[in-house]
């Protein structure tokens, strides 16, 4: 895989730009060094794409910290059960507050986010919060724990639509180095969630690779791999791809292999010009500046005015943080942002009505 | 009596048996399907089943097509 | 090699078995065209022509026998002529066509997944014919058909791939062969249904009433062949805006 990379030629490059179906080998030339000085019209492709399938539009979505309580123990992660924090775990009745401030200033789409410790929050628990909170939000998604596929069926009856699951590297060996306890050691099982999440009927899975652990060209690689595959065997499914690029947090883990903003936007055009149809995420890890650059180039959906820490919206005693936040901008402000560039922030793209309770999407 | 053979009404001797019929008409058992009163019958059947009068019978066989 | 069902095929060229003018000319068409499986129809047996067998002339142990449902309007009678296909020896391969409108032959999507589903069921293998509609193919294969028959135009047009842009995305998608069936006039039109990346091709009428069948068999085979080889060696893109290096203009902002 990494050989298909390095090997690829400048002709290859460019058969991948005029290509409507450039495959696996055409995304591993537009990831390859011999791609990087056609960033300029990688990006004009990757524009144009975007702007044919998704419109000149931004979704945008705020995320909840629910729990920085986790059993794992990635030496990369603010909540690495290795690291003295702050844990908080927020109560129904609070997660439902934090929810309500991101409802109040307009966002209908969370991302309801928790380390990774079942027994602090269950499943029970996030039906219970899914129930409260479908009826004002158009779109709940959660980042937390690989569950089993029942579990998934569950939560979308109660108003989950999506699920994100991170590989965080696909290179076993590094994989290994960098998961030193708990469930989230197990390589393959992480690697199985995404499937189940599609298999329980959920509208969206969004997989990803956290920049900086393995050859990130490689990661790119393996993530149009898992997207074809998903593509080919839950074809109802939608699909997004999330960049989190390594970022200062507790622990000090520097980064394995360092992705700069050229190597990251360079993954991001070859994954769009891979597969159009893939939703993609940047998050606030990264500054103003970038994001506000890349608005029409690719990415497809934007969160805003994040805060990491459990209860860090209103709560008073929040948690300690997951990562350091680069774009600290208010929901408005990027807003504004997207306006300017001459895109249109969308804040619902979704609507609860349309996941009758008791709806069941698909079998397998 | 009479049996329906392919739409067509046809006078054949009572209780007669499905090869011998395939026999007087000419065809050869092992390139023809027959539904006899909208059951298909197999290839071992047609030393055995007679037939009643007013049988309904569709005599099928492979022709061209695309 | 070509795999439908877990059987194996030298050969991507399918060959029906409709209008010729003769057994004899069909018969050495169909060899010359080097295909091993071809579509049969069942009709009923003219009693005033009895020793009327076109298919006697075809030897069983080197073709596979395709019963179709041609005829069949609804759901229900293509399982009747399926059932009636395999008493008569057909065995569980079966081309389900649905076609209730005879001015266009189009098939019916709605009768043949019914159709699909039930045949499946009762153990058939079943090649659905079918307008180029990537959704119904994905659900014809959710269904358990072995391949999909996308129409590359209406039977008998000639009018070659006329559904290109759905086939393309019918093949990006599917799991299992597709078959580009119908429509398909002129060895180019094959030989483009190939480079598509389609696993196979069926022709029958552009065949059938060519000037020289026998030689037109040929042809058809010698484009399939050249068409799936210039697939599997990688065609070179065609060329939109060709903007090798394009100026870096837009990315300033990155650091």
């Amino acid at each position: 895989m990494q050989a298909a990379i390095s090997r690829a030629t400048e002709a290859e490059v460019l058969q991948a730009l005029r290509s409507d179906r450039p495959g696996l080998n055409g995304l591993a030339a537009l990831l390859s060094p011999a791609a990087e000085p056609h960033l300029g019209a990688m990006a004009k492709r990757s524009t144009a794409i975007t702007s044919q399938r998704f419109g000149r539009t931004m979704q945008v979505y705020a995320p909840v910290y629910l729990s920085s309580f986790c059993a794992n123990r990635c030496v990369y992660c603010g909540f690495s059960a290795d690291n003295t924090i702050t844990r908080r775990v927020l109560t129904i009745a609070e997660a439902e507050s934090e929810a309500m401030i991101l409802h109040r200033r307009g966002f209908s789409h969370l991302l309801l986010v928790s380390g990774e410790a079942p027994a602090k929050l269950g499943v029970d628990y996030l039906e219970e919060l899914a129930l409260r909170l479908r009826d004002r939000f158009a779109a709940l998604s959660i980042e937390v724990q690989p569950l089993a596929t029942e579990e998934y069926a569950r939560l979308f009856q109660a108003g989950i639509t999506s699920v994100a699951v991170y590989q965080e590297t696909y290179d076993r060996a590094v994989y290994k180095q960098v998961h030193l306890g708990g469930r989230k050691a197990d390589f393959d099982y992480r690697l199985e969630t995404p499937a189940r999440v599609a298999e329980a009927g959920m509208r969206e899975v969004g997989i990803g690779a956290l920049l900086g652990l393995a050859d990130w060209r490689a990661e790119g690689l393996a993530l149009g791999q898992h997207l074809a595959w998903l593509r080919r065997h839950y074809w109802r499914t939608g699909l997004t791809v999330s960049f989190p690029r390594m970022r200062p947090a507790q622990g000090e883990f520097k980064p394995l292999q360092p992705v700069s903003e050229r190597n990251l936007s360079q993954m991001i055009f070859a994954l769009r010009i891979f597969d159009p149809d893939v939703g993609l995420y940047l998050s606030t890890r990264e500054e103003a500046r970038f994001r506000d650059g890349m608005i029409g180039l690719g990415p497809t959906r934007y969160s805003a005015g994040s805060c990491t820490a459990p209860g860090g919206y209103g709560l008073e005693n929040a948690g300690g943080e997951q990562f350091e936040v680069g774009d600290n901008r208010s929901l408005a402000e990027v807003s504004a942002a997207i306006q300017k560039k001459g895109f249109d922030p969308v804040r619902k793209d979704w609507d609860a009505v349309f996941q009758a309770k008791g709806d069941r999407q698909q079998a397998a | 009596m009479k049996v329906f053979c392919n739409g067509e009404a046809q006078e054949i001797a009572p209780g007669m048996l499905v090869a011998d019929y395939l026999s007087q008409l000419g065809l050869d058992a092992s390139s023809v399907v027959v539904e006899c009163d909208g059951k298909i019958l197999t290839r071992k059947e047609y030393g055995s089943h007679a037939l009643q009068d007013g049988s309904v019978l569709e005599l099928i066989r492979f022709v061209g097509g695309g | 090699m070509l795999t439908i069902a877990g059987r194996k095929f030298r050969s991507r060229l399918f060959g029906g078995t409709g209008k010729f003018s003769s057994p004899e000319v069909m018969k050495e068409a169909l060899a010359a065209s080097g295909c091993e499986m071809v579509t049969v129809a069942l009709r009923r047996i003219d009693l005033n022509n009895p020793a009327d067998d076109i298919m006697s002339v075809l030897d069983r142990d080197r073709y596979l026998f395709l019963p179709n449902t041609s005829g069949a309007r609804d759901a229900g009678e293509a399982i009747r002529l399926a059932r009636l296909a395999r008493a008569s020896g057909g065995g569980e391969w079966l081309k389900l066509e649905v076609t209730p409108d005879p001015r266009t032959l189009l098939p019916d999507p709605i009768e043949t997944f019914k159709a699909t589903e039930e045949l499946v069921k009762e153990g058939f293998k079943v090649l659905p014919y079918m307008n180029a509609d990537p959704i119904l193919a994905l659900r014809l294969q959710d269904a358990g058909a072995v391949a999909v028959m996308p129409l590359g135009s209406p039977i008998g047009t000639n009018q070659g791939v006329l559904t290109r842009f759905q086939i393309e995305i019918i093949i990006a998608q599917a799991q299992v062969p597709v078959i580009v069936d119908a429509g398909l006039g002129a060895p180019s039109h094959v030989a483009e249904a190939m480079e598509m990346g389609a696993d196979a091709v069926l022709v029958n009428t552009a065949i059938a009433v060519a000037g020289d069948p026998v030689r037109m068999a040929r042809a058809f085979a010698m484009a399939v062949e050249a068409g799936r080889i210039a697939y599997e060696s990688g065609l070179g893109a065609v060329s939109k805006d060709a903007a090798p290096s394009s100026p870096e203009d837009g990315l300033g902002f990155l650091r």
